[in-house]
């Protein structure tokens, strides 16, 4: 098996690199080191702070960017030049393919994480940064096994973007939501409130809590807990495994 | 219908890879303690710039998102004891914020009279009362009813009357809109009444008739009903006061009341 995997994981970096994502990750560093270098000099206070905190939040963002739209467009062109067909023509499960796939995308997103982490040690203590890219990278591939399941059930580019990014933002915002909606102002709570309620509940049952993951406090108040970080790693493997159970039932359904 | 393969296909490791993923991600979550706001999460608010920023130019949209957010602070679910703990300069930063981003929102008024300025502590009540008041200076024809309702919470909550008589003459003084009811622009009168203040409150009433602001004859009517009551009231104390010998202090109050 491992035979079929290796050649697929291994082009799928090497397309990463001649689509110059790593270049552009480098323009994404520069240009958020001289953003933050401008926002120091106006500070009057806490100036390493800012940097690490806004440059932090933007790297974050960009690599979640960059890694669904490296994954979607990945994907769309080779169902659209029919690679995807080639290859499974082969004598090669199709399980093999999808692992081979989310390998090569797996090593992309912790080269990211990696090459995004190194900044930050700029503004903010090694340790906790190296926890704080640890962290990244479980969000990364969350987000690339994702993109993944939906690329391959919608096969179109603006549909599986579309999903990747409602899903995130939907993650990262859920528990503020519970909140929202569990603190009506009113002590009487009405059955339309009740059932948002519900939903809303529902909806954060199948959604990993991405909110407390990669959190810019780590960098510039204390490091996360031990609990904190087990939780993260339970949480990634948990989702991972699912989204891979879901991506390979549809890839196995799919008639080509 | 989507053209795809029966399910007999789905080889049984996939289906049950997919089983322990949802179990697993279902048990981790019913694991996990439901999020709940605590007090000592809220922090300082970004400065007013930042936060423009941050909303990429839609900042309406961002106060409102704020503003539920801050809403949802404290409310501590079982044992429901609303805002006790949190830090009102930091809730009052957030307010302040919160209109900059939308002057015309009233809703972080809305907040801050009704439901800040409410707890059972008269610091924190103070301090919310203080802040619509500002803000109220800032905007008075819009935000006129907030500070009627400090009023009322002056008078009735820390039966401050000084406190009372300042926010209702500033509603009087300021408040110019002519879709602002009679009730609001004379409630100064009738906290003076209440005080026995009556020769200042004929004063506010008659100088609220010679400004010309009132114009609805229903209004005037209103008013110079009350002007002849309070000037009632004013002649029973005058005669009343001089069988207890102090006939002519009162005679010498009542007198410019002609």
């Amino acid at each position: 098996m491992l035979r079929h995997i290796l050649p697929i994981a291994r082009y799928t970096l090497l397309e990463a690199l001649r689509n110059r994502l790593l270049w552009l990750a480098l323009i994404l560093i520069a240009a958020g080191l001289a953003f933050t270098q401008f926002l120091q000099q106006v500070s009057i206070t806490e100036s390493n702070q800012i940097q690490a905190a806004l440059l932090a939040a933007l790297l974050r963002v960009g690599a979640v960017f960059m890694l669904a739209g490296f994954v979607v467009t990945s994907m769309v062109r080779e169902f659209n030049d029919k690679v995807m067909e080639l290859i499974l023509s082969r004598p090669m499960r199709r399980s093999s393919y999808f692992v081979g796939k989310l390998a090569g995308f797996t090593a992309v997103a912790l080269a990211l994480a990696l090459i995004f982490s190194l900044p930050l040690a700029l503004f903010a203590p090694v340790p906790r940064v190296a926890l704080w890219g640890l962290s990244l990278a479980c969000e990364l591939l969350l987000v690339t096994a994702f993109a993944l399941f939906c690329v391959l059930s919608l096969t179109q580019v603006m549909s599986a973007l579309a999903a990747v990014a409602g899903f995130y933002l939907l993650s990262r915002s859920i528990s503020a939501l519970q909140i929202m909606v569990a603190n009506p102002l009113s002590d009487t709570l009405s059955l339309g409130q009740g059932v948002v309620g519900y939903v809303v509940d529902a909806i954060a049952f199948v959604l990993p809590g991405m909110d407390r993951m990669t959190q810019t406090a780590w960098l510039i108040y204390s490091a996360p807990t031990a609990a904190e970080l087990g939780q993260l790693l339970v949480q990634t493997v948990a989702y991972v495994l699912l989204l891979c159970g879901a991506a390979l039932f549809d890839l196995q359904r799919k008639n080509f | 219908m989507r053209d795809e393969r029966p399910l007999s296909h789905v080889s049984a490791p996939v289906l049950a890879l997919l089983a322990a993923g949802l179990a697993l991600q279902l048990g981790l979550h019913a694991a996990l303690p439901a999020p709940r706001a605590k007090a000592p999460d809220l922090l300082l608010p970004p400065a007013s710039s930042l936060l423009r920023l941050a909303s990429l130019g839609e900042p309406i949209a961002l106060a409102k998102i704020l503003m539920l957010q801050l809403q949802s602070f404290d409310y501590q679910s079982g044992s429901k004891v609303p805002y006790k703990d949190l830090d009102y300069s930091r809730v009052e930063a957030w307010l302040a914020r919160i209109l900059e981003l939308d002057p015309k929102g009233q809703y972080p008024l809305l907040a801050a009279s009704r439901l800040y300025a409410e707890v059972p502590d008269e610091a924190r009540q103070r301090r919310m009362l203080d802040f619509v008041y500002r803000q109220y200076l800032l905007d008075p024809n819009r935000r006129w009813p907030w500070l009627a309702h400090a009023t009322f919470l002056a008078k009735h909550r820390l039966k401050d009357m000084d406190l009372a008589i300042k926010y209702a003459a500033a509603l009087q003084k300021y408040t110019t809109a002519e879709n602002v009811p009679i009730w609001a622009k004379t409630m100064e009168v009738f906290i003076r009444e209440d005080m026995n203040e009556l020769e200042t409150a004929r004063v506010v009433i008659g100088g609220l008739l010679s400004s010309g602001k009132i114009t609805d004859p229903g209004e005037l009517k209103f008013l110079d009903g009350r002007l002849r009551e309070i000037e009632q009231r004013l002649k029973k104390g005058a005669s009343s006061k001089p069988q207890r010998g102090k006939g002519n202090e009162a005679v010498g109050h009542a007198a410019p009341l002609r």
